[in-house]
């Protein structure tokens, strides 16, 4: 009876939230997984009273499997610049109000011009943050074997008879032949956007070659790795890597992570918010997309998750520690040698697919 | 007329078995099916044709004349399919031996537990559904890897100088199913053997057969049916398991789950994706329904 009374209760408490709920402004986010400080969220909510609902993903796959769903529910998405280009043609979003949005001001024309490629004239997104995909490695092990405490050549990684002196200690490479395959192309001296089966070959190729001295192919585990000193090197996110070092220097234990851009380049990628055409509260999107253009917001939040953004007024609230690190925030000369990559068309996809197949179980 | 609303009242009864099945397999397979048939498209959703109510029957008749088994045709020519369903069959399958080999110890000693402590041991089986499935296995993750709880007791004991190196095997794979699904196996088990009647064995001992004999011969055929359910409910779902081999395994394993995932997400060609699972499902249900109609004629000629 007590048991029937109690339910009775909490059915009135949910129909009275949800008669509660239906006057407040709500978005729907859904953003990567550790990619923001969440007390921005909370500031969001004071300042304009639109309650928000977080979610999170950890690969574009699985984001772009819902979009092209339909019907997800969110307001505002994060995907990766080279996915969203085709999402884009697709007809995923809608073009954003730009008069909605007068923090876009605050944009760095650098990263814009960039983005462009993927969406021309910014009409659909705004960059989040940016980032390279280049090499973590465990400082202390690096001086061990290679007698110097810097790796500056993708050498260390795609020549077999280097990466070997790592394998015993541990490699880790990320699961993503949109990272993987380019930056081996770049390596080769060839175009990382290409189409060329020949040339795609000669990728796998390389990358088949020392697959046997790396542990593990995957997209998040060398974070921890790495902090923990299980691994030396890693092909990882250059967020990511930073993450790792907080880590290892907030247990310390004597293990130091470093992150190298390599000399040779490496692929520089961008995060883009943009709003889904059936997006259920296009208004509180703006309002939310405006609110991250803020220099404040757009600092706290690179200060938190130690990427670079795309704000140029933002800039002069960073910490030290990020706007003066030349992996987060390269400079002219680095920023020059940094490749971008656009999607593969379906026939290259199914090609890069099964190719990385191969380099990852061998068969 | 009682007679007659006796009979709509057991149409009606059957009937939701019927509904059960037409909502959440038949229709989910057409879907699927369908798809199959389809061919990747930019678009939203990602293949072609669509069926859209509104275009009525001849909407219907031009998309149905789409329809093509080039996906099908797709699969044969690339030996990796195959090696997926060989290697996913050969997993699930040595996963099953093992569970059985665990699980019938389990499940007999529980039915020849007394009837007060069954109820407990029973409670004990179904305990570790409480916390998600997702978290148990990540906790092996804690158990398995270098620096983790086996590792650092079987140093501390002395057993091992240096870290065993499980966490992205096989073997992990294999320890995580069996983990996994040895509920699934001992509940059959315990419900075939705890029906069972002790004085068989009794008699069977009474004219001279010996403690093994007597299993062999009389508690193991009697259990069959339970063998037979509970290795079916493990080594389906084991099939095409994906969580386990990702969170466990190490990348070089190829399962099909993960071909069916690198269709699905990486290649986004959903009509493969589902030509994929078709198979998967042909492969499995055909030939459990074989031997299903095998054993109902075999039970059928016994009388």
């Amino acid at each position: 009876m007590r048991r029937i009374g109690l339910l009775c209760l909490t059915t009135a408490a949910a129909i009275l939230s949800y008669g509660a709920s239906a006057q407040e402004r709500v978005v729907n986010v859904y953003n990567w997984s550790d990619y923001i400080d969440e007390s921005i969220l909370e500031d969001f909510t004071k300042e304009t009273g639109i309650k928000v609902v977080y979610d999170v993903f950890d690969s574009n796959e699985i984001l772009e499997a819902k979009l092209l769903a339909g019907g997800t529910g969110y307001d505002v998405v994060v995907p990766t610049a080279s996915f969203m280009a085709r999402q884009i043609q697709v007809g995923v979003f809608q073009k954003l109000d730009k008069s909605k949005l007068p923090n876009l001001s605050n944009m760095w024309d650098v990263i814009t011009e960039r983005t462009a490629k993927y969406d021309p004239g910014n009409e659909y997104s705004i960059n989040y943050m940016w980032g390279t995909t280049g090499i973590g490695y465990n400082v202390n092990k690096v001086q061990e074997i290679l007698g110097t405490d810097t790796i500056d050549s993708w050498d260390v990684v795609f020549k077999p008879e280097e990466l070997a002196k790592f394998a015993d200690c541990g490699v880790y490479m990320l699961d993503a032949p949109a990272e993987m395959i380019p930056a081996a192309l770049h390596y080769l001296g060839l175009d990382p956007n290409t189409t060329d089966t020949g040339e795609l070959a000669q990728a796998e190729e390389l990358l088949l070659s020392i697959r046997p001295h790396i542990r593990k192919f995957h997209s998040s585990e060398y974070i921890d790795a790495l902090a923990n000193g299980d691994i030396c090197l890693a092909v990882g996110w250059s967020g990511d890597v930073f993450q790792a070092r907080d880590r290892a220097d907030a247990a310390d234990q004597g293990v130091a992570v470093g992150y190298s851009i390599p000399k040779e380049g490496a692929q520089m990628w961008f995060d883009q918010m943009a709003i889904p055409a059936d997006a259920p509260h296009q208004a509180e999107a703006l309002e939310f997309l405006n609110f991250i253009m803020k220099p404040d917001v757009a600092a706290k939040a690179s200060n938190f998750v130690y990427y670079a953004n795309g704000n140029k007024a933002s800039q002069a609230m960073l910490i030290e520690d990020v706007i003066d690190d030349p992996a987060v925030y390269p400079d002219e000369e680095t920023l020059a040698k940094l490749f971008t990559v656009v999607a593969w068309d379906p026939r290259t996809q199914r090609t890069a697919t099964r190719l990385w197949t191969r380099v990852v179980t061998g068969q | 007329m009682q007679r007659a609303l006796q009979a709509i009242a057991n149409r009606i009864v059957i009937a939701v078995p019927f509904l059960w099945l037409l909502v959440f397999f038949l229709a989910p397979f057409l879907i699927v099916l369908k798809i199959s048939l389809s061919l990747p498209a930019i678009a939203m959703p990602p293949y072609q044709p669509v069926f859209d109510i509104a275009d009525g029957v001849a909407g219907l008749w031009a998309g149905v004349r789409e329809f093509t088994v080039d996906n099908y045709v797709w699969l044969t020519q690339d030996a990796l399919y195959f090696n997926a369903y060989i290697s996913s069959v050969v997993i699930a399958g040595i996963s099953t031996l093992i569970t059985l080999a665990i699980g019938y110890p389990v499940a007999y000693g529980m039915a020849r537990a007394s009837s007060a402590l069954r109820p407990i041991l029973l409670m004990l089986v179904i305990l570790p559904f409480w916390t998600s499935f997702l978290i148990r296995v990540y906790a092996w993750i804690g158990i398995l890897k270098p620096e983790g709880l086996l590792n650092t007791f079987l140093m501390w004991i002395g057993l091992i100088d240096e870290p065993l190196i499980i966490l992205n095997t096989h073997t992990a794979i294999f320890i995580g199913i069996v983990y996994s699904y040895l509920p699934f196996m001992v509940l059959p088990l315990y419900s075939s053997l705890e029906k069972m009647d002790y004085s068989l064995i009794e008699a069977a001992k009474d004219l001279g057969c010996s403690e093994t004999g007597a299993f062999w011969k009389v508690t193991f055929p009697l259990s069959l049916p339970g063998v037979v359910a509970g290795c079916l409910l493990v080594f389906i779902p084991a099939v095409g398991e994906f969580v386990i081999p990702d969170l466990l395994g190490g990348s070089r394993t190829l399962m099909i789950g993960k071909t069916l995932w690198n269709e699905f997400f990486a290649n986004r060609d959903w009509p493969v994706s589902s030509a994929v699972a078709i198979v998967l499902l042909l492969l499995l249900v055909v030939p459990i329904m074989l031997f299903q109609r095998a054993q109902a004629r075999a039970q059928e000629a016994e009388r």
